[in-house]
């Protein structure tokens, strides 16, 4: 066990790209705690998804023993933080676990949006920040331009912030005599019961489940019997241990310490992130403050393409959920579509990283209908239902009132492209909060209905602003509206998976948009299709797809039947990429790409 | 029992890869050599002429098509002596058949009696367009009366004679295509094969369109309309469409194309050159090595120039009838379809497709109308699905 003044626990908060992952390589590697030889770029972030998207899903952590210039042992505990805004709330919960933070800032780009809302996670976790301006050996590189913006926009002083260059490795001691000084060591009872938190936990084929927790009092050990405190349910510990980055056994983890545990819990789903770990007996009395159970934001349905699948789509959600508890999945029927499932993720990024791994780590090809918000759908008789599907929209004489939820976003751009932006968000239905300006970048905050977001909210604000844009968000709770349920007719028909919920005044906007694209994206037919967008009953736009005029081919001589009779059968595979709606058959790219608008 | 194929005969293809230069749009299997041994190819020939009539025993020959490549640069003597061979391996039909693709050039205008001589009574000559400067930017090294005087030499060689034409070329409007078809039936005698353009992969022109350089091709609405306008026009000059492709006075129709669309037996010989043939009542797909030299290598080494020979399954066969047969106006036996497989057609979508006025069944007789033709494509597509 470590003796409290010598532990010092912190978290990096940094956008994407300014150096995080390179920079805890970098500790990590003057501190000795792994070889040269077995140093791999960016060494947190472990699946592949994450490492090709540059972030951070799950938590990680990593032990550094340091001697400090002050001839002193320390223990410097990193929990690395998933960055994205889908996983606030358990970022919310990686703060908690530590004492301080670094903040990273690109020294030649500055500060975004999703640095300000991990920093501002910090603050509200009460930490001490020590500000660090990295890239230092670029050229573009302003280190005071940069330290007067965070003083300006996250008001924290940076007259002392180390200058670094996680590249090259200047600053890197300096960074590290910082986290012994300026950083406070924990605090926690030894003699008191056990009170942990559970920070993150995640399935390993080995060990069956992981548990990353931080003691903040008493003692855990090896064979301990401890309670879930959301659940009561209780485990055996089997082992304990801490990162090095690799899994190291240790005999207890004492207050102060991050470590991790298993205790043959089978399933990710036993585990809440934020949940308080106590003893089975003498236990503590109260959990910690500001556990939430998961709740899923944005619904979509996933149906494989090949009806024949269902049963291995079936399989691989079952096997996914295990490893993660915000992922909820409820099977689907659709007239259109057949069987697949609802599935409910913390945010976009969450559902393309599921969706990405059921495809790539399963190999079952996968039809996404549009992601939809939860509406709060108050009902005459005073029922209120959530709806996570406008297939699911009740009968509209039954229906007092819908609520949406709504956002709180926070944009920094540079002013050339706030009129953009302010188009933009005004176009979206948002409804200005703040704009100020920092230098030569406005910050503005809006109140935007999470369903004009959620879809390609940020795909358009990066083609407005050139990428110049960052973004950030946080629920803000649910408002009435004047919200309805759109359908699309093909050729007559309505097709379930492209219904829509929309607000009354943008109805014949989107209508018009989604037609347009339908038009587009699905092939001539032997005959006239008719599509349109209809909002009870009533057609709010309308679009005639023409039918083909020619499809044939020139010459067929005897050397060209076997080449044609092959094509046709290639065809009959590539129909399984198509769904039949009556009798017009609609590629599955459609679902998707009928949505997203070009405003 | 009769066999499949003896509804439509048996006919013999002969390919001859070679060609003066390529042309940027086609996809045929030709080369452009420095010089030809034409002795060699001539005994390799005449070689795989008496192994495939081996195997067939003997069937009426009723049909013979060279085909390339540019045949039309085969000296008369090799032509002739092909032909001996084919007359000794095969019975040959009374009427047969036997036509040669030629170049509308001068110099090939000048082989044109000893191809006579030889046994060759059809040509079909590879025209492509009535105008200079389009017959330029198809990389063709003819002008057009130089084509005019060559197919005035055929006319007064051969009992028949065809020629090709290419539409829906860059820069083409429906109304100058309008007037150059009237110019072609003006000269023509009683077969036109009016091809529209395409665009094939792995040609001049398939890289150009890929790279977004191939410009002015007519969009889908013009091309369907100028082939909408060549079966009206022709059908008035009364040479309606007897295939998709192909027009003639009744009659007149290549036989040697038909037996193809009608899916009977026909052996291939020459590099890539592929067959169809019936042996010991197990149908065949057969095909020829490519290149031209590893062709006259293989034919030498091993006494045959085949690559590949798969049995057809009754299924894929009936796939292959159909694919065939509804490109012709006579369509196809439904009976015949269902000897082959019962299952071949998605009962549902063949109602449909019906009821769309796109196909037609007169009698036992299922054919594409003059609506769905320019659709066969999508109307394969549907008749063949599964769902």
């Amino acid at each position: 066990m470590t003796d409290l003044a010598k532990i010092r626990n912190f978290s990096i908060v940094a956008h994407i790209d300014h150096g995080k992952s390179t920079l805890a390589d970098r500790l990590i590697q003057e501190t000795g705690t792994v070889q040269d030889r077995d140093m791999k770029e960016q060494l947190l972030d472990a699946m592949d998804i994450e490492r090709e998207r540059g972030i951070t899903i799950k938590a990680n952590t990593v032990r550094i023993d340091y001697v400090a210039d002050d001839g002193e042992a320390y223990v410097l505990n990193l929990i690395d933080t998933p960055g994205h805004v889908d996983f606030a709330y358990e970022v919310s919960r990686s703060m908690q676990a530590v004492e301080g933070s670094l903040l990273v800032v690109d020294s030649t780009q500055g500060v975004e949006a999703q640095t300000l809302a991990n920093v501002y996670q910090a603050i509200e976790a009460d930490h001490e920040i020590v500000p660090v301006l990295n890239k230092i050996d670029l050229p573009a590189s302003d280190c005071d331009r940069v330290a007067e913006q965070i003083e300006d926009v996250i008001g924290i002083d940076a007259s002392d912030a180390i200058h670094v260059s996680a590249k090259t490795g200047v600053g890197i001691h300096e960074t590290l005599e910082a986290i012994v000084n300026r950083l406070p060591a924990p605090k926690g009872d030894r003699d008191a019961p056990l009170k942990a938190m559970l920070v993150d936990s995640w399935y390993d084929a080995y060990l069956g489940v992981i548990v990353l927790v931080r003691i903040v009092d008493g003692v855990l050990k090896k064979g301990d019997r401890i309670r879930m405190m959301s659940t009561n349910a209780v485990y055996p510990v089997e082992r304990i241990g801490v990162f090095r980055p690799a899994m190291q056994v240790i005999d207890e983890l004492g207050p102060g310490e991050i470590g991790f545990l298993t205790a043959s819990i089978k399933q990710v789903r036993d585990t809440r992130v934020g949940d308080t770990i106590t003893h089975e007996k003498k236990g503590c009395e109260k959990p910690l403050p500001g556990f939430k159970p998961a709740q899923p934001v944005v619904f979509c349905g996933l149906f494989p393409v090949d009806n024949a699948e269902f049963e291995d789509l079936r399989t691989a959600i079952e096997k996914l959920s295990l490893n993660d508890a915000s992922f909820s999945s409820e099977m689907e029927t659709s007239a259109a579509l057949g069987f697949g499932f609802r599935c409910g993720f913390l945010g976009l990024l969450h559902l393309e990283v599921i969706r990405d791994r059921l495809e790539r780590e399963y190999g079952i090809e996968l039809i996404t209908t549009a992601p939809s918000v939860v509406y709060h759908v108050h009902m005459r008789d005073g029922e209120v239902r959530e709806l996570h599907n406008p297939a699911d929209m009740p009968d509209l004489t039954h229906v007092d009132h819908i609520e949406e939820p709504r956002i709180k976003a926070t944009i920094l751009v540079p002013d050339e492209y706030l009129g953009d932006v302010l188009k933009l968000c005004q176009d979206r239905r948002g409804i200005q909060l703040d704009l100020t300006y920092a230098g030569s970048r406005a910050m503005v905050v809006y109140d935007l209905p999470l369903n004009e977001v959620v879809f390609d909210f940020y795909d358009r604000l990066k083609s407005v602003t050139k990428g110049y844009a960052s973004f950030d968000y946080q629920m803000i709770g649910y408002r009435e509206d004047h919200l309805v349920k759109m359908q699309i007719l093909v050729n007559e028909e309505p097709v379930d998976a492209l219904s829509v919920m929309v607000h009354r005044d943008r109805a014949e906007t989107r209508g018009r948009a989604m037609v347009e694209k339908l038009k587009e994206l699905i092939p001539r037919h032997m005959f006239k299709i008719p599509i349109q967008a209809a909002v009870g009953g009533r057609v709010v736009a309308r679009e005639t797809l023409s039918a083909m005029r020619k499809d044939v081919t020139a010459k067929c001589y005897g050397g060209d039947a076997t080449r044609k009779r092959k094509l046709l059968d290639k065809q009959k595979a590539g129909k399984k990429k198509m769904r039949q709606f009556g009798k017009v058959e609609i590629p599955q790219q459609a679902f998707i790409s009928a949505l997203k608008m070009d405003d | 029992m009769t066999e499949d194929w003896q509804n439509a005969g048996f006919g013999l293809y002969v390919h001859w890869p070679f060609c003066q230069s390529l042309c940027p749009y086609c996809d045929f299997n030709s080369y452009v050599a420095a010089s030809i041994d034409q002795r060699q190819w001539e005994e390799a020939y005449v070689r795989e002429i008496k192994r495939l009539a081996a195997e067939t025993g003997p069937r009426v020959l009723s049909t013979v098509f060279f085909g390339g490549g540019t045949p039309s640069l085969m000296a008369p003597e090799t032509v002739h002596a092909i032909l001996d061979a084919v007359r000794t391996a095969w019975p040959m039909a009374n009427d047969a058949e036997i036509t040669l693709e030629a170049n509308p050039g001068s110099v090939e205008a000048g082989r044109f009696r000893g191809y006579r001589e030889a046994g060759v009574n059809r040509v079909s000559m590879g025209v492509q367009a009535l105008n200079d400067e389009d017959l330029k930017r198809l990389g063709r090294l003819h002008g057009v009366a130089e084509a005019r005087a060559a197919f005035d030499v055929a006319r007064s060689t051969f009992d028949r004679v065809s020629f090709d034409l290419i539409y829906a070329r860059q820069h083409q409007t429906v109304d100058q295509w309008a007037a150059e078809l009237r110019e072609a039936l003006s000269m023509a005698i009683d077969h036109l094969s009016l091809y529209q353009l395409t665009i094939e992969q792995g040609t001049a022109f398939g890289d150009r369109y890929d790279a977004g350089r191939l410009r002015g091709l007519p969009p889908e609405d013009d091309a369907a309309e100028m082939y909408e306008r060549t079966q009206e026009i022709c059908a008035a000059a009364g040479m309606p469409a007897y295939e998709i492709s192909n027009h003639a006075r009744p009659g007149a129709e290549s036989r040697h194309n038909l037996l193809y669309w009608r899916y009977g037996d026909y052996a291939g010989i020459g590099p890539g050159a592929h067959g169809r043939l019936t042996l010991n009542g197990r149908r065949f797909a057969t095909e020829t090595h490519l290149q031209p030299g590893k062709w006259l290598d293989a034919q030498r080494s091993t006494g045959s120039g085949e690559s590949l020979r798969e049995e057809i399954s009754p299924a894929d066969q009936a796939v292959e009838y159909l694919l065939m047969g509804l490109r012709i106006s006579e369509g196809i036996s439904l009976e015949r379809l269902h000897a082959l497989d019962p299952n071949a057609l998605n009962i549902n979508k063949y109602n449909d497709l019906i009821y769309s006025g796109l196909i037609e069944a007169a009698g036992r007789q299922l054919r594409v109308t003059g609506k769905g033709r320019p659709l066969l494509n999508a109307i394969l597509r549907e008749l063949l699905s599964e769902d």
